[in-house]
């Protein structure tokens, strides 16, 4: 009797702190996974980079084109790239039964969105922090730009609060990683369209007044597709 | 088993929706005026804009019926929610296509990315990733739950990817030719238009209707198949 009513306080007292703890758990271990196999991180990279290299030839990046595309080829790049990650970042778990492992968990099912989540969004970040320098490098153009960054941190984010949930989708599926892209880029789109349209709007030194509708929009998505994601995971992993 | 016998009132709705169809027909022909500067080529706008608005109730319809779905659990709105994309699927493409007949004379173009098109074009895309969805998923049960998750966010995002082209028109004009209201229209052409309207929109429940009787027999022989499989 004492230890249930204890046991039964201490849950009443710390449903946020578990969610928290739960969260951080998960992307713990996405993180130590990843440290010791490396297997995603580099294979978005090298692919990343072979999708620049696509577009330099396909698009002959010279100096005056390059000032007007800039932004578009970095975000098919992340895009591209991001889609990778998701897949494997959701196939790992699948193959080796591990979902079924953390559904069985005790705790609430949206710290495993949410850890999935942040996973994948620190890898995809990494991924951008290693190609804006280089790309920075390749075609000689400065992309340090802090609204840059920012718009590509609010990019990402959204990028991935949907990406997530459809990756959980689509590997439960038979056709699996062919049918994520599909699943993904027509609801992502307005993402992309604002990301783009901010993105360029930094680099050609647009007023501020002139970037701000994107730049607020992104982040209407960011919440938007963030609090729905959150509220459908549960039917997504049910079984 | 009374399922099995189509009701009285979907053949009178059929009949119904028949002779509105031929009506409109005859008075997008024949009551519609001439339009002075397009010329014939105008007379597709009456079925243009009856199409697409069938495509946006089906894009609506499937939307509630996602919602209604994950509440209730109820195998019915996921019956209501494929019929409903199928027809909004079908009826978007004749709008897109009826649309570009009446652009190439208009605009001078098959196609522009225009907000409008685009988000058209980007509905049919969604639903064509619904269906492959569905195909990829063998549990009757996950299929319906990933369709209506899937149908939802569809209804959050087309609106917002429509939005952010509008906003991006709003810094950037673009000129497109002349919109839809803004075309002045005799009371002829008006009655016209509103006529094919309401046209279509019985025609979508006639259709809706058929689809969701179709989903309730596929489901029985389904379910009959498991039985005698057993």
């Amino acid at each position: 009797m004492k230890t249930a009513s204890s046991l039964s306080r201490v849950q009443a007292e710390t449903p946020r702190f578990t969610l928290l703890r739960a969260t951080a758990a998960i992307v713990w271990k996405d993180l130590a996974a990843e440290l010791r196999s490396r297997e995603l991180l580099s294979s978005m990279l090298v692919f990343a980079l072979l999708v620049i290299l696509i577009f330099n030839f396909a698009l002959e990046l010279d100096a005056r084109t390059r000032s007007t595309v800039t932004a578009g080829v970095l975000w098919v790049t992340f895009a591209f790239a991001g889609t990778l990650g998701l897949n494997r970042s959701m196939a790992v778990e699948k193959d080796r039964g591990c979902l079924d492992g953390l559904l069985l968990a005790p705790v609430d099912r949206s710290a495993i969105y949410f850890g999935k989540a942040i996973g994948n969004l620190m890898f995809m970040l990494l991924v951008e922090i290693i190609v804006l320098p280089l790309y920075s490098v390749l075609y000689n153009t400065n992309l340090f730009n802090p609204g840059l960054l920012l718009v590509i941190f609010l990019g990402s984010v959204g990028y991935i609060a949907v990406g997530t949930l459809l990756a959980t989708m689509a590997v439960q599926t038979r056709t699996r990683d062919v049918l994520l892209p599909i699943l993904l880029f027509p609801l992502v789109l307005p993402v992309l369209i604002s990301a783009v349209r901010a993105s360029t709007g930094f680099l050609g030194g647009a007023p501020l007044e002139e970037i701000l509708p994107a730049l607020n929009l992104l982040i209407v998505y960011d919440i938007i597709f963030i609090a729905a994601a959150f509220m459908v995971f549960d039917y997504i992993v049910e079984e | 088993m009374e399922i099995q016998v189509k009701p009285r009132a979907l053949t009178i709705l059929d009949g119904v929706s028949a002779v509105l169809f031929f009506a409109a027909l005859a008075m997008v022909f024949f009551y519609a005026p001439m339009e002075a500067v397009m010329g014939q080529v105008q007379r597709v706008f009456y079925f243009h804009i009856s199409t697409a608005w069938v495509g946006m109730l089906g894009f609506m319809s499937a939307g509630v019926a996602g919602i209604a779905y994950l509440r209730t659990n109820n195998r019915k709105w996921d019956i209501v929610g494929t019929a409903a994309v199928e027809i909004s699927l079908v009826f978007f493409f004749i709008a897109i296509v009826s649309g570009s007949i009446w652009a190439r004379p208009a605009w001078n173009t098959w196609w522009t990315w225009d907000v409008r098109l685009t988000t058209a074009t980007v509905v049919e895309l969604v639903y064509f990733a619904y269906m492959f969805l569905r195909q990829g998923i063998d549990d009757p049960d996950r299929r319906a739950r990933f369709g209506a998750v899937y149908t939802i966010l569809g209804f959050i995002s087309v609106p917002l990817t429509f939005i952010s082209i509008r906003i991006f028109q709003s810094i950037h004009p673009v000129v497109i030719g002349p919109g839809e209201e803004r075309m002045g229209m005799t009371p002829e052409m008006r009655n016209t238009m509103f006529f094919s309207l309401f046209t279509f929109s019985v025609l979508f429940v006639d259709l809706l209707w058929h689809r969701i009787r179709l989903g309730w027999l596929s489901d029985k022989i389904e379910q009959l198949r498991l039985k005698f499989a057993q």
